[in-house]
């Protein structure tokens, strides 16, 4: 670990401009991940400015029924929030399904959206890799990937993204807000994450030394009867191998509305739209269902060890999917 | 030697069997007590390790002055400069390459340590490893092991062991199972990391360790760095976890190298990585076993081979053949092993080596051979239940394997169990329930003791025994209070330092059986003496024990604790989660001298169990053969989410080839767990899990959703 400074921000633009000041400076959340990879050498900034004093924490609702969560709320005060709890509960079981109750504590909105990947060639500094060192090669690919994407990658990375919170924001159409030197900004979070193609390094559209403020999510009625489910290796304490975000409206028997997102199968939180364009005017049925997800499957491209992440998914969609058409019934 | 049984079979009224808290519990929880880490030493120095990233090879060159001209940098260690080492030193008398660390440029696997950065503070010295640039010359490196390896031959270590005529048994057997097991490299993941601290004073070499036996591991070091014996002191006064992996560690190896160069007392920690790379692992196993039964169930051969592996500096066997030694009787019975020398590190032992990864794939044939011959699993085994050593012919010290079976099944509610697989439904859930039975060595080995009365009429006693949180230091004080008649609070204990004279280690699970003899020995020798004074002088009495001619003069038996696991498990075919319901293990282990740390220790053990059956995994990149997963984040150990009501009690046991009549219990209780979890899989799903660990791809690309 390198030797870096450190400073404490307590206005926005303060925190833009002192980060403007170290050519290597990273903002601070809670530090639950940068400090892990500058420990492993992965990261090894000059500068740290911590962003956890700025006033950006709390959960409000917007006149048109949706939410705007600010960047240093931790995700224990996200998922406890009773607006969240009630407006969007697959956010809430979602941030919930991360990590662990201490990890929660301190992990703040900001910091989960920009956390790095899990694979295992990336924390090892000895190793190359693209997304550390461009243009090293990739050797998860021939090598150990079993918890690798299985869509949307290129021959350039095949890692996924192990957030559980970003699928949810996937799912409910999220906006990312910052702030930067020059001036405010906005992604969706469609958007926020770009696409592997040959430059794995880059993982965000966000400007150099922007700050992320916020992420809100737009009113969606039908995010109130929604669902998280995650599939992992251990029942607690363990990053996605396979998650769904869902959320369904049925009238008559028939799909009025669906959103549907999977987690740990891509570089970024995957909304599934392909699914969803299948599913909507059909009838509420295991076989839709199924239809749907394969219709979004077929695009997945499996490495050698990690096909099983396609009938797992396909399972969680018609398990999911069957369990909300199930109480919208009731 | 006579038999003990008729002595001592009766246990004497006292403190021994009843439940007490650790002595030392007040001080952990309020965190009071000091791991080898947290011990300030005066001018402290720091080391860092810097591990070999190639797979084999030889090293070129050390970029050694750019570090030294960093901040705080007192001096950087590597094979030009190390101090020589006796290739002669082992934890088990013979040389053990594994510890020959900095002695050529010879990389024989990814992890060899090939550096050690000493600074003034902890960081300065871990900034000075990073940035120490090493190349290499690599070679091709053999990483993958596999059963058809075209090196693997058999070791000497551990011969073909038989009775009878395994192949004409199984040719006419009516009912067969033939069948291959896998099992991963596991890691013993123990919450306290290496850490060592040595420094020269007064002429000695004195060290604080994490380790399981400060007096075999001072005898060891004095081997490797030529020393006398008497020179070498070492302390491990609380240690968190061992579980095998704590004998000679690299941070002490180190240590004692930059102690020796720079004059400083030298502390080397490692970081949970440095513990994955370099402390060794459980070696794979890929095991065929064979059974041949009549059509009762009777079996006529068992025939278990193993293939594993090992380094290609030294020679470690991972021996699950162990379990099928004494578990059940047959006509015939064959044991191989064979072993494939790679470029990994080397393999040592983890709790319950041999008899683990062992009991999974023999319990797991049992189950298939309960299926295939139409017997309940627990009947299978009662009437396969052994009267002697079913190879050796030995009488047994104690055997009451059947108690557990049948206390087990009487308490899990067995009898009511249907045995087709695959027909109980909870929602998306399967249910089913699984056995198996399991056996681990026990036995005592030599240990000194002493024991002195003090004139206020309290007592000390010193022996050089091991407390790595089972609470052993506890249980001792209870032995000692009994044999000395007087109530625990008149005994203070010393534990864990070389100086108090030669003890077996903990490990092998036979530390309580060897110290608890010794301690009962000297207390004879001590009340002895008293009777022969009036008064206890200023300085004490002293009785002292030496339990080598006792155990030497021991009768040959086959000795052991038993046990005997039941599961309740749920899988999740459509998702391939499988969470385990509950858990009954009932044990016969000798003995029990404090229940509540007993208690401890088998669910401990059963947890360990349930974490090997469905996480545990060290996975290597083949190409580099490094580890992908080696942090607790990437290598999961079961949560606490994991791990259901289980409950462990035993049944009478008493090993009558030691005074207190104990058996150990730190292993066998994780032996035959993961097989219990797999039998009830397969109750749940219908479908074999042949492979460890049970993991959710395996069960989405075997299972019928
Ligand atoms: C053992 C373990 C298990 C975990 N399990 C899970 C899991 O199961 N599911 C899951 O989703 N996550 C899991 N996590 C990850 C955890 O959710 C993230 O580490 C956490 O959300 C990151 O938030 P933070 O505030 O600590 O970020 P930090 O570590 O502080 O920062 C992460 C990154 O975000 C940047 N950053 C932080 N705030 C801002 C801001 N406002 N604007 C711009 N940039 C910013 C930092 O510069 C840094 O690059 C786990 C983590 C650990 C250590
Ligand atoms: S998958 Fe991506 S992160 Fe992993 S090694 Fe390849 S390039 Fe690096």
């Amino acid at each position: 670990m390198k030797e870096f400074a450190y400073s404490r921000a307590t206005g926005v633009e303060e925190a833009v401009s002192l980060l403007a000041g170290g050519s290597e400076a990273r903002f601070l959340g809670g530090g639950t991940n940068l400090v892990d990879l500058m420990k492993s050498g992965v990261e090894a900034p000059d500068l740290l400015v911590d962003v956890r004093g700025l006033p950006l924490g709390g959960v409000e609702v917007t006149a048109d029924g949706g939410l705007v969560i600010g960047a240093t709320t931790t995700n224990s005060d996200l998922a406890v929030h009773p607006e969240v709890r009630r407006r969007f509960p697959a956010l809430s079981q979602a941030v919930l399904a991360g990590a662990s109750g201490q990890l929660r504590n301190v992990a703040t909105v900001g910091g989960n959206l920009l956390q790095r990947t899990r694979c295992g060639y990336f924390a090892d500094t000895s190793r190359p890799c693209n997304k550390r060192v461009p243009g090293s090669g990739c050797p998860a690919i021939e090598g150990e990937h079993h918890n690798h994407a299985i869509l949307g990658w290129s021959d350039h990375c095949v890692a996924t993204n192990p957030s559980d919170m970003g699928v949810a924001l996937a799912a409910f159409d999220a906006v990312v807000s910052y702030e930067t030197v020059d001036g405010p900004g906005e992604l969706p979070l469609a958007e926020f994450y770009p696409a592997v193609g040959d430059t794995p390094h880059v993982e965000t559209a966000l400007p150099a030394g922007a700050l992320i403020t916020a992420v809100t999510l737009p009113a969606a009625p039908v995010a109130a009867r929604s669902r998280y489910r995650k599939v992992r290796e251990r029942a607690s304490y363990a990053f996605a191998t396979g998650s769904l975000a869902a959320a369904l409206d049925v009238r008559d028997g028939v799909v009025h509305e669906v959103r549907i997102a999977f987690g740990a199968v891509a570089s970024r939180p995957w909304r599934a739209r392909a699914a969803e364009l299948s599913l909507t005017g059909a009838p509420a049925t295991a076989e839709s269902f199924a239809a749907a997800a394969d219709a979004e499957l077929a695009a997945a491209k499996p490495l050698a060890h990690n096909g099983y992440k396609i009938p797992l998914l396909r399972n969680l969609v018609v398990s999911v999917l069957t369990e909300l058409a199930e109480e919208a019934a009731r | 030697m006579t038999d003990l049984t008729e002595s001592i079979s009766a246990p004497p009224v006292g403190v021994v069997g009843t439940s007490h808290v650790r002595l030392e519990g007040r001080e952990k929880v309020t965190g009071a007590a000091r791991y080898a880490a947290d011990v300030p030493f005066e001018g402290l120095a720091h080391g860092s390790l810097v591990l070999a990233t190639v797979a084999r090879g030889r090293i070129t060159s050390i970029g050694v002055d750019d570090v030294l001209a960093m901040p705080g940098v007192l001096g950087v260690i590597h094979h030009g400069n190390a101090p020589r080492l006796n290739p002669e030193a082992g934890l088990l008398g013979t040389g053990d390459a594994t510890l020959q660390l900095l002695q050529d440029d010879r990389v024989p696997h990814v992890g060899r340590p090939v550096a050690l950065v000493v600074a003034e503070t902890a960081e300065q010295a871990r900034a000075g490893a990073d940035a120490l640039v090493v190349t290499y010359e690599e070679e091709e490196a053999d990483l993958v092991f596999s059963a058809d390896h075209p090196g693997s031959y058999t070791p000497a270590a551990a011969p073909e062991k038989h009775k009878g005529d395994v192949d004409a048994e199984l040719a006419a057997a009516p009912v067969v199972v033939d069948q291959r097991y896998t099992t991963p490299q596991e890691h013993h993941s123990a919450m306290e990391p290496h850490a060592s601290m040595a420094r020269w004073a007064d002429g000695r070499l004195e060290v604080v360790d994490s380790n399981q036996g400060s007096f075999l591991v001072s005898y060891v070091l004095s081997v490797l760095f030529r020393l006398d014996p008497g020179v070498v002191r070492v302390r491990a006064e609380h240690v968190g976890g061992g579980f095998g992996s704590k004998g000679i560690g690299p941070q002490l190896i180190l240590a004692v190298m930059a102690t020796t160069e720079l004059k400083r007392p030298v502390r080397v920690a490692l970081t949970r990585r440095q513990v994955f790379a370099t402390t060794g692992m459980r070696a794979a196993t890929d095991q065929r076993v064979r059974l041949g039964a009549d059509s009762t169930g009777r079996l006529r051969a068992i025939d278990h081979d193993t293939a594993t592996h090992t380094s290609t500096i030294h020679e470690f066997v991972e021996f699950p053949g162990e379990v099928t030694n004494a578990l059940y009787a047959a006509d015939a019975i064959r044991i191989r092993t064979s072993l494939v020398k790679v470029n990994l590190p080397t393999p040592t032992w983890m709790r319950a080596p041999g008899c683990a990864p062992g009991s999974f794939a023999l319990e797991s044939a049992m189950d298939e051979l309960a299926e295939a011959v139409g017997v309940d699993p627990v009947e299978l085994r009662l009437r396969n239940e052994p009267e002697v050593g079913p190879i050796s012919g030995l009488p047994f010290t104690s055997r009451n394997l059947v108690g557990c079976l049948t206390e087990g099944a009487r308490r899990f509610g067995w009898a009511d169990r249907d045995p087709r697989p695959g027909v109980r439904r909870e929602g998306r859930w399967l249910l089913g329930t699984g056995m198996a039975a399991g056996i681990y060595g026990a036995g005592s080995l030599p240990s000194t003791a002493a024991i002195t009365a003090h004139p206020d009429g309290t007592f000390t006693v010193g022996i050089g025994a091991a407390d790595i949180g089972t609470g052993a230091r506890t249980a001792l004080v209870l032995v000692a209070a009994d044999a000395l008649e007087v109530p625990t609070s008149a005994i203070r204990i010393d534990i864990a330092d070389s100086d108090l004279g030669q003890a077996w280690f903990a490990g092998g699970s036979r530390g309580t059986s060897s110290w608890t003899w010794a301690i009962t020995a000297a207390a004879t020798d001590l009340r002895e003496k008293l009777a022969d004074i009036a008064h206890i002088p200023a300085d004490g009495i002293t009785g002292r024990a030496d339990t080598a001619p006792l155990i030497g003069a021991l009768e040959q038996r086959e000795n052991h604790a038993h046990g005997a696991q039941f599961a309740e498990v749920a899988v999740d075919p459509s998702s391939g989660e499988v969470r385990v319901r509950r858990m009954l293990g009932i044990f016969a282990a000798g003995r029990i001298i404090n229940p509540l740390t007993t208690r401890s220790q088998l669910i401990g053990g059963m947890t360990m169990g349930i974490s090997m059956a469905l996480h545990e995994e060290g996975l290597r990149d083949a190409q580099f053969g490094g580890q992908v997963n080696g942090d607790l984040a990437g290598y999961h150990v079961s949560a606490h989410a994991d791990i259901p009501a289980i409950e462990a009690d035993w049944v009478p046991d008493y090993d009558p080839s030691n005074p207190s009549g104990v058996k150990g219990v730190g292993e066998v209780a994780i032996v035959g767990t993961a097989a219990a979890v797999a039998n009830a899989v397969w109750h749940a799903t219908g479908t074999r899990q042949r492979s460890l660990p049970i993991s959710l791809e395996r069960i989405l690309t075997t299972t019928n959703a």
